[in-house]
């Protein structure tokens, strides 16, 4: 195998593993129109904020929209595969197409402080709930 | 060639990379998703690798083996708890056997939105020719 996995291969692992454990993580499960839907999402927790990840390889920077509003967070576009005419397909994977997916979060969050970020093809989204709704330490008496 | 854009896009699952046996480390490697097509005087062939730098991509052209290898960046995940999963998370590779002759002195790649795309000139006598009938 190429030199270039080499390391960090443990690092790689864990979060594999970290992964398919949350595969059965039940934070989007009563609220979200469910998993199969384009484009697939991971969510992650960074201290007292979310951030929702998707992969959208080959999807221009401003054929992207996200909208936010209160718990919903709406990510649409579309991908157009362009390839030139007198060429002969060999192999033909990947998809082209629109989607539109609106996932339902179990907190609301303020469009203001919302992050989003692109890069190589993955969509990083920041999201934070209100203060409100942080979990605060109590002290003892 | 192209594709109109009032289809809707569906999830395709990622596949496990198996085609040469196990890997010797741990961990889950991917196909990535691929376009490959031949023009009069080149090959091209397109690779779906989110998540990939372009320094963190290795190109290797041996015997007419094409392999690639992209490394995913992993220091942004680094203090990130998952708590709902969707899709997997892995380095990339895949080899094919080319059929064509490739000059490979004029390869050329290029990574743009997650997307590599490769382009694979054919050397001289690999491209067609029409010959005139005396």
């Amino acid at each position: 195998m190429s030199e270039l996995f080499g390391n960090p291969l443990s690092q790689l692992l864990s979060l594999q593993r970290a992964l398919s454990r949350a595969r059965t993580g039940s934070l989007l499960d009563a609220v979200t129109s469910g998993r199969g839907a384009y484009p697939p999402i991971n969510v992650f927790r960074d201290a007292g904020d979310y951030i929702l990840v998707t992969e959208l390889p080959g999807v221009a920077r401003d054929a992207i929209d996200v909208q936010v509003h209160r718990n919903r967070v709406r990510l649409t576009g579309s991908k157009a595969l362009n390839y030139g005419d007198e060429t002969s397909m060999h192999r033909k994977e990947r998809g082209a197409g629109s989607f539109d997916r609106t996932v339902t979060l179990p907190f609301s969050v303020d469009p203001d402080s919302v992050t989003a970020e692109l890069q190589n093809g993955v969509l990083a989204l920041k999201l934070s709930p209100p203060q409100e709704e942080q979990p605060r330490s109590i002290a003892l008496n | 060639m192209s594709n109109a854009t009032n289809e809707q896009l569906s999830v395709q699952e990622k596949q496990a990379h198996d085609s040469n046996g196990e890997q010797t480390v741990e961990g889950r490697f991917f196909r990535p998703l691929t376009d490959i097509f031949e023009s009069p005087d080149a090959l091209t062939v397109v690779m779906e690798v989110p998540g990939v730098d372009r320094e963190d991509i290795d190109i290797q052209l041996d015997n007419n083996r094409l392999t690639v290898a992209a490394r995913i960046g992993l220091e942004r995940y680094g203090s990130l708890e998952p708590v709902y999963t969707e899709y997997e998370v892995g380095h990339f590779t895949r080899s094919f056997q080319l059929s064509s002759r490739i000059d490979s002195s004029r390869i050329e790649a290029s990574v743009n939105d997650g997307v590599l795309t490769l382009s694979l000139p054919k050397t001289a006598e690999a491209t067609p020719r029409s010959i005139a009938i005396n």
